[in-house]
């Protein structure tokens, strides 16, 4: 038996996602006893690299028609490579890929999925998967009931384990069903640091002001390799692009470190962001609820704040590295 | 003109305590206000809608659930939608739930099946792609835009750090996203107008659960927040890399 993944790539590389499907994966073959197997798509080169996180076979389905997305032929590579690799369980990342590829390869297997795991799965007497759910607010434990389990797996929840093996790297050839779907255009604004991938979120608010004012916030991100964010709001005035958007009714995310500034802390906002491992909230009011939230706080103006922030991280990096 | 089904579910009001009965095994629904979940209400069925007012056609939204889901469904007539059905089905597992409206679309050939990107209480994200495997439509999640020209549609939907723009024509299956459509709020008209509009109750479809909750449990309290002086920003630079480890 196998325990198989799915490695989502972007640009022709494997994505930051991929290895945490992968390194997901492989700790669970540990502990079941069965070989780790991914299946990627398209265009793609650095295979090899999963073999650091425990993959000991990658069925590269390289057909010229899969660098485009399309989950409904990626859904039916999958399976087949399920099939032939006699898989029990089957991991994606919980991201854009995950979210749409994962959902037709369960019906298609007729497999129980659970979305958003945040830990491996229990196997002692059943298989049950802990999951987010309510937004960040809760937890769940799922029991998978069917043959086929799938999972796909929050990014950011599970810590990374390295074990090294040799990734196999196999020619996989399937037939694709004809699709009525077609990728026009790619508009990658790559010069962004996806905001589920990045372990540095600064977020801002209202408390902003205006669309003017967002340079310090950039440039704080900037300094720290972090993706930006906003309020709802904020996306709604249109100040702010609305993939920018976190929170309950935006993208829910879990940075290591969530700069929250002249942000209320609305619980619809905080649903969106609790997973974060370490909240900074900066706010002019010190009854901002966001302080409930928050692991370490600043009552101040960001506009003072802020750009003092910068300097200091500046000056930290200047000295770390 | 084209046959446009919303699929809407039920969700607690983004406000609500979120508590657990039953030995933590139920969501506790005491006190709790329902609201449709807000990606169907604001995103899916209002596109639903323009799209209809522009082109003609037909809105028929559908929820899987009991009775006490009618409120909501007369909430989306009130918005606007033509007609209702409800599949009297449970609903907690997405893959049953697939199953119902996929049986149902099968006997009703819609051309187009909008449904939110997911539910804001079990997050599943699952339910509408796999209504598309099993119709074997093609499915485009995520999207942020829809445009239909005839039976032809352009459809923008968001990836990691950018947007595909993707061609594909009736009959097909969309999860919207933010950037779809503006919310509405129901007039007096509309929510009189709901008041006759036809919601007809369809016996649930033979199938099975592939998952099952077993148990809920809540975070663990953050322990309090500790403050830094405006004046003396080093300070969280120092502990946000030696205590927190974050940087
Ligand atoms: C159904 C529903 C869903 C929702 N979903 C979301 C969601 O997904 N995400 C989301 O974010 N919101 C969501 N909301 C909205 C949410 O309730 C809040 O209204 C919103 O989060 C507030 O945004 P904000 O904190 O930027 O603005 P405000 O609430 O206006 O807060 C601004 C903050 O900035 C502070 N401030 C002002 N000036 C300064 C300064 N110079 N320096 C520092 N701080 C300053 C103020 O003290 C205040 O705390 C939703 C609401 C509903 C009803």
């Amino acid at each position: 038996m196998s325990i198989l993944i799915y490695a989502d790539s972007s640009n022709g590389h494997l994505t930051k996602n991929a290895f945490e499907a992968a390194n997901y994966a492989s700790q669970l073959a540990q502990k079941t006893g069965d070989k780790a197997v991914a299946v990627v798509t398209g265009n793609v080169s650095g295979l090899d690299q999963l073999g650091k996180f425990g993959i000991s076979k990658v069925l590269h389905v390289a057909n010229a028609e899969l660098n485009n997305f399309d989950p409904q032929k990626i859904a039916h590579a999958i399976a087949e490579a399920a099939k032939a690799e006699n898989s029990s369980v089957i991991v994606f990342a919980h991201d854009y890929s995950g979210k749409s590829v994962a959902p037709f390869l369960a019906a298609k297997l007729d497999a129980g999925l659970v979305t958003g795991a945040i830990a491996l799965p229990n196997t002692d007497g059943g298989f049950t998967v802990k999951k987010s759910v309510f937004s960040g607010k809760a937890f769940a434990e799922v029991e998978v009931l069917t043959p086929i389990k799938i999972i796909s797996v929050l990014p950011n929840a599970i810590a990374k384990i390295e074990n090294n093996v040799t990734a196999e790297i196999v020619d996989y050839t399937v037939s694709l069903p004809s699709t009525n779907l077609k990728v026009k255009e790619i508009k990658k604004e790559s010069s962004e640091l996806s905001l589920t991938e990045a372990d540095i979120v600064v977020s801002a608010g209202r408390g902003l002001k205006g669309p003017e004012n967002w340079g310090m916030i950039e440039e704080l991100a900037h300094v720290l390799g972090a993706a930006t964010a906003c309020s709802r709001p904020v996306a709604d005035i249109g100040w702010r692009p609305h993939h920018e958007h976190v929170g309950q009714t935006g993208l829910a995310i879990r940075p290591n470190l969530y700069f929250a500034i002249g942000i209320s802390g609305a619980i619809q906002h905080l649903a969106g962001v609790n997973g974060s491992k370490i909240i900074v909230a900066i706010n002019t009011d010190a009854e901002a609820p966001f302080f409930k939230a928050a692991d370490y706080g600043i009552v101040g103006d960001a506009f003072d704040v802020v750009p003092k922030l910068i300097d200091a991280f500046k000056k930290f990096k200047a000295a770390n590295n | 003109m084209n046959k446009i089904l919303v699929c809407i579910s039920k969700a607690p009001d983004t406000t609500s305590k979120i508590s657990f009965a039953d030995g933590n095994t139920k969501f506790d629904e005491n006190g709790v206000q329902f609201i449709i979940n807000p990606f169907d209400e604001w995103f899916a069925l209002v596109r639903g809608l323009e799209l209809k007012e522009a082109n003609g056609g037909n809105v028929t939204v559908l929820n899987v659930g009991g009775a006490d889901n009618d409120p909501i469904i007369r909430k989306a007539l009130a918005i606007g939608a033509d007609d209702a059905v409800r599949i009297d089905a449970k609903t907690d597992d997405a893959l049953y739930v697939a199953k119902q409206i996929a049986a149902y679309a099968k006997q009703n050939s819609f051309d187009l099946l909008l449904f939110g990107k997911e539910t804001i209480d079990y997050n599943g994200s699952q339910v509408a792609g796999m209504v598309a495997e099993l119709m074997n439509l093609p499915y485009v999640s995520l999207a942020s835009k829809l445009d239909m020209n005839g039976n032809n549609a352009t459809i923008e939907r968001e990836i990691e750090g950018g947007v595909e723009v993707i061609e594909t024509s009736t009959p097909f299956i969309l999860s919207a996203a933010k950037g779809m459509a503006e919310a509405r709020i129901p007039n007096m008209r509309g929510i009189m107008a709901a008041r006759t509009k036809p919601l007809t109750v369809v016996p649930a479809f033979e199938a099975t659960n592939s998952t099952k909750i077993k148990s809920f449990t809540m975070p663990p309290a953050k322990s309090s927040c500790k403050y830094v002086d405006a004046a003396n920003v080093e300070e969280l630079v120092s502990l946000l890399h030696n205590e927190a480890k974050a940087i």
